[in-house]
């Protein structure tokens, strides 16, 4: 007697699909990532240890600070005394705006204490001292 | 003597789709840098001059000259030794608020030691003086 099957199961994973799949990931990725909006200034962040994560950029404002003194915000150079006017209008359009200061770490103290001052009175209360990760 | 030349009908090879395509997305995954913002948080407190009256017991005052040499209750310390003793301030007394004071030339790595090391004694009450 002939016991041999009679229909033969194909035991191929189909790969005609494969590419789709692939392409389908590439554009979910090259969607969700978010790229940077704005270069900043060249600074030198200093490092800490006990840091926390921001969640995401979309609620995030960064304010650089060199160490010549130079504030930037969104690409250009402000003044001091300009940087509440510009934060409140960042705050009134994100009420959970998180103010994020990229300073040097050769940065003095009485321009980030005038910062300090600005974002009070642009009411951007949020702040977080950008660092790197102080590896020991 | 006639060359047989049939169309073969033209189709672009699949096969390799999925290489190229897997490709692209390795590419893709390498060449962005995920880099989240990560730092100090704090929250300062809202604009208008509110005066609060504190005991003062409960006040530890923290100077940074323009050296970034620390003065802790008018005791010199060491930066790293900073946490140990907030920590144990703490213990003592939970309603301590640490009071920052630097001078105006003090470079901005030295405060960001100094607020790393309140973090890392778990100080929720930091006030920070302006510096000018």
């Amino acid at each position: 007697m002939n016991f041999s099957r009679k229909t033969k199961i194909s035991s191929e994973i189909p790969t005609s699909s494969m590419p789709d799949i692939i392409f389908m990931l590439l554009i979910f990725f090259m969607v969700t990532t978010v790229l940077r909006e704005y270069s900043g200034l060249p600074v030198n962040i200093p490092k800490a240890e006990k840091i926390e994560k921001l969640k995401g950029k979309r609620h995030t404002a960064h304010i650089w600070i060199s160490k010549e003194g130079l504030v930037s915000i969104n690409d250009r150079l402000f003044a001091v005394q300009d940087v509440a006017k510009i934060m409140y209008e960042k705050r009134v359009s994100d009420p959970q705006l998180v103010v994020s200061l990229k300073a040097d770490e050769e940065a003095k103290m009485e321009l980030i204490s005038s910062i300090h001052e600005e974002l009070r009175e642009a009411d951007a209360l949020k702040l977080n001292y950008s660092t790197k990760t102080l590896v020991r | 003597m006639i060359r047989n030349r049939r169309f073969k009908g033209g189709e672009i090879p699949t096969g390799s789709m999925a290489d190229i395509a897997f490709l692209l997305l390795v590419f893709f995954l390498v060449t962005t840098t995920i880099d989240t913002d990560k730092g100090l948080g704090i929250i300062l407190p809202p604009a208008g001059d509110v005066e609060i009256e504190i005991k003062k017991k409960n006040i530890l005052n923290c100077l940074i000259n323009s050296q970034g040499k620390v003065l802790l209750d008018e005791e010199p310390t060491e930066v790293e030794q900073i946490n140990r003793i907030v920590k144990k301030r703490l213990s003592k007394n939970p309603l301590l608020i640490v009071s920052v004071k630097a001078h105006p030339k003090t470079a901005y790595s030295d405060y960001v030691r100094v607020i790393d090391q309140l973090k890392i004694a778990n100080a929720k009450k930091i006030s920070i003086a302006n510096s000018n």
